[in-house]
């Protein structure tokens, strides 16, 4: 028999989800390597080596962030907010 | 200047710029102007990660975290409370408890909100966390981030990305003679004399993106901040000559005809 499917959601997305899975394998599934991320379950953000132990639930909010390129703000942003030319 | 090292909370730097990693066309061009640029230290900032495209290359993919040192930013935060949920997560992402600690005041100036940044950095500082905190060019508000406990400041010499160069010297000098800790002038950049500037008012480092990112050519103008820097710091340690209003002749008057 299959397992159940749950729904999740993942950076803002609906997402299935087997019941039963924990953070870890949601990660695995993804192929995210775990060493570089930071994972937020329902706001908590949750320790590297908790991964595996925390299983998930229907309409769980997890957030998964990564560093990217930035200085200020206005580069997360992207050019559209490049509009201050004083010369 | 052999032993002319940055110590920020015990840790040793040799190149005295500090840049960021965004707005280049790619990573390959990130790469090459930071080692254009001899920065040891590099910030980033925390995003989602695209889960539906996972080919897309990781930043630090290019930059060996064993090489440099990254600086993580809490860019993008306009409260308190979003600024230590980034700096939180920053910290669990990453190797490290340095945080570059903004909080924003205003989307069409992006200066700081000292009130929240006082607040947060008090926070986060009592969670162990390293904080170089991104303000104005006030110094009372310096004065009470390192009173708090920060080991830097950064104070801007002109809105982020606006390339305006050093708007107010003379505050900088202040915070600069008040203030007993590193201080990184950081954002407003333009162009090498900007940066030397900087240095030669006695800053630590200078911190800058788009000044870089920007340029039509931003290796060659990584290079030129290297150099911009380097120059500023040994015209500063040199020593220059005080501004008179007359001319004093170089050449001796003895001997002529």
């Amino acid at each position: 028999m299959m397992a159940a499917a749950i729904q999740i959601q993942v950076n803002g997305e609906q997402r299935d989800c087997r019941a039963g899975a924990t953070v870890g394998d949601l990660l695995r599934e993804l192929a995210i390597k775990t060493e570089r991320v930071a994972v937020e379950l329902n706001l908590e953000i949750l320790d590297r080596k908790d991964f595996d132990h925390r299983s998930l639930k229907p309409g769980d909010r997890v957030e998964i962030l990564s560093f990217i390129g930035g200085g200020g703000p206005m580069d997360v942003y992207g050019k559209g907010r490049d509009s201050v030319h004083a010369e | 200047m052999q032993n002319d090292r940055l110590i920020i909370a015990g840790r040793e730097f040799t190149s005295r710029l500090f840049v960021g990693t965004g707005k280049y066309k790619d990573f390959a061009e990130t790469k090459k102007a930071i080692e254009a640029s001899g920065a040891d230290v590099v910030t980033v900032a925390v995003r989602r990660v695209n889960i539906t495209d996972r080919s897309k290359e990781n930043l630090l993919d290019y930059l060996d975290p064993k090489k440099y040192t990254i600086l993580p930013n809490t860019a993008g935060c306009y409260n308190v409370e979003d600024a230590l949920r980034y700096a939180r997560l920053a910290r669990a992402a990453g190797v490290s408890d340095l945080i570059k600690l903004e909080v924003l005041g205003d989307e069409r100036t992006l200066f700081p909100d000292t009130v929240g940044l006082l607040e947060a950095a008090k926070i986060l500082v009592k969670e162990g966390f390293i904080v170089l905190p991104y303000t104005n060019d006030d110094p009372i508000v310096a004065q009470k981030l390192v009173d708090i406990g920060c080991p830097a400041v950064m104070p801007l010499a002109a809105p982020i990305g606006s390339g305006l160069g050093i708007r107010n010297p003379y505050n900088l000098k202040i915070i600069m003679e008040m203030v007993k800790v590193p201080i990184i002038v950081d954002a407003g950049v333009g162009t090498a004399s900007d940066a030397a500037l900087a240095m030669e008012l006695g800053a630590d480092a200078v911190l800058m993106n788009t000044a870089i990112a920007g340029a039509q050519d931003p290796i060659a103008m990584a290079e030129a901040m290297k150099y911009a820097v380097y120059a500023g710091r040994l015209a500063y340690k040199a020593g220059r000559i005080p501004r008179k209003l007359y001319a004093t002749a170089s050449s001796p008057i003895e001997g002529m005809l």
